[in-house]
């Protein structure tokens, strides 16, 4: 493949990624989307979930949380709360965090509390796409 | 005159002084040094973000959002943000005065005041106005997001609850190390001028948006303000240690002047003793003969 797009992954604390890629799939507002070079300008905003991106045959998957992405002129631009390496997961951590969300969540419904329950929601999405990206990069 | 032990205790003492101010001196040099990299790394963040924004609001009009909109203002809230401890020069002070000339102004104007205060220096300082309405104690130093997020949350709250008309952020701005100086910024209603003021891309309209732009805005509008909540932290952060520094070598070098002079008075005093003694034994001789 000849042409490639420039991804760039920024967090308040600084760049995750910036490099090369072929393919970027990443989890947007109306589901999960996939970007190519020569992709026409376009904006977007994240959900929490899993980010993928492919360089030749190597394929990396990152954990991305909340904020947007901007594609233009074969660069992508994603700027995240929060981007992690599975790698860098603590799998144990992920696991525990999944328990108590789902506890909370569960207490949440019961109760009738919507606030309560998005931030649930919120942290029981998280975790599952710190397990998933784990799992993934385990599996490679 | 006073005694030679006493010259020499309060030598030991101030001695003593100017190596904790030195090594204070140390200390904030290196969590300068962390500061001003955590600044360096937000500031791709926040210039991309600034980018983007600025495409949005030319692409669509702005108004339309409650966290944008112009009210008659009544009623002011200010985010003060300063250091949890002292010990770093005027810093605080500067700040803690800007904001009272602020209050003062606005109240002039004939509009209520309400006070958020981040870092306990603040928190202390406006105790007694009991204009204080929230108060975030020992945040600063963590640099953790989601500090940010929580208190543009309840400002964001206030003002769309119709508490607040207006909310300022009153921080010290880290311009070079040996300079900080107290700033004044407006958060809310959320300036659009301000904000496309970044770049407006030629390429503006013809993005492709997903959802439109006006769900967009309003993930994004919170986001801006966690934005605008950190960066004013970080600059803080960095103005703390910076004028601590320079405070804690100004203290350093005090005490080098102050031990120069307390030797001067320390061996004049020897030498007076030792003429006493010789004049005395002198004396005894001259007796004797």
């Amino acid at each position: 493949m000849a042409e490639k797009l420039k991804l760039e992954v920024v967090t308040p604390k600084g760049a995750v990624v910036s490099q090369e890629v072929d393919i970027v799939t990443a989890p947007g507002y109306g589901g999960e989307f996939g970007v190519l070079a020569n992709h026409a300008p376009f904006l977007s905003t994240i959900k929490t979930g899993v980010l993928t991106y492919k360089t030749g045959t190597q394929e990396e998957t990152l954990m991305v949380s909340g904020g947007f992405c901007e594609v233009s002129n074969n660069k992508l631009t994603f700027l995240v709360e929060s981007a992690e390496r599975g790698a860098d997961i603590d799998v144990d951590r992920a696991m525990r965090s999944k328990e108590r969300a789902e506890k909370r969540l569960a207490q949440a419904q019961a109760q009738k509390e919507n606030f309560n329950r998005t931030r649930a929601e919120a942290a029981l999405q998280r975790a599952l796409s710190r397990l998933k990206v784990a799992e993934r990069g385990k599996a490679s | 005159m006073p005694s030679l032990k006493d010259v020499k205790t309060k030598i030991g003492g101030v001695k003593k002084t100017a190596q904790i101010t030195k090594a204070m001196n140390m200390v904030a040099a290196a969590k300068l040094r962390g500061a001003q990299q955590k600044m360096e790394d937000f500031r791709s963040y926040a210039e991309k973000f600034n980018a983007a924004m600025g495409n949005l609001s030319s692409a669509m009009d702005s108004g339309a959002f409650p966290l944008m909109e112009k009210r008659e203002v009544k009623t002011v809230e200010i985010l003060v943000v300063t250091s949890d401890r002292g010990l770093c020069g005027s810093f605080n002070a500067h700040i803690m005065k800007m904001t009272d000339r602020l209050i003062a102004s606005l109240e002039a104007q004939g509009k209520k005041v309400s006070l958020v205060c981040v870092g306990k220096k603040s928190i202390s300082y406006f105790r007694k106005t009991g204009k204080v309405r929230q108060r975030y104690p020992d945040l600063m130093g963590t640099f953790q997001m989601f500090n940010a997020r929580a208190i543009a949350q309840e400002l964001a709250a206030n003002f769309l609850a119709g508490d607040s008309d207006e909310v300022r952020i009153v921080y010290g701005k880290f311009k070079s190390v040996a300079v900080q100086r107290p700033a004044e910024q407006m958060f809310l209603p959320i300036q659009p001028s301000e904000v496309s003021a970044a770049t407006p891309s030629a390429a503006a309209g013809s993005y492709i948006y997903e959802p439109s732009t006006e769900e967009i805005m309003e993930v994004l509008l919170p986001l801006y303000m966690n934005v605008m909540v950190y960066h004013a932290m970080l600059e803080v952060s960095a103005s703390e240690h910076a004028a601590r520094m320079s405070a804690m070598d100004n203290a350093t070098n005090a005490c080098k002047d102050i031990i120069h002079s307390l030797t001067l008075i320390y061996n004049k005093a020897r030498q007076a003793g030792i003429t006493a003694e010789l004049m005395d034994i002198v004396g005894g001789a001259e007796a004797l003969k």
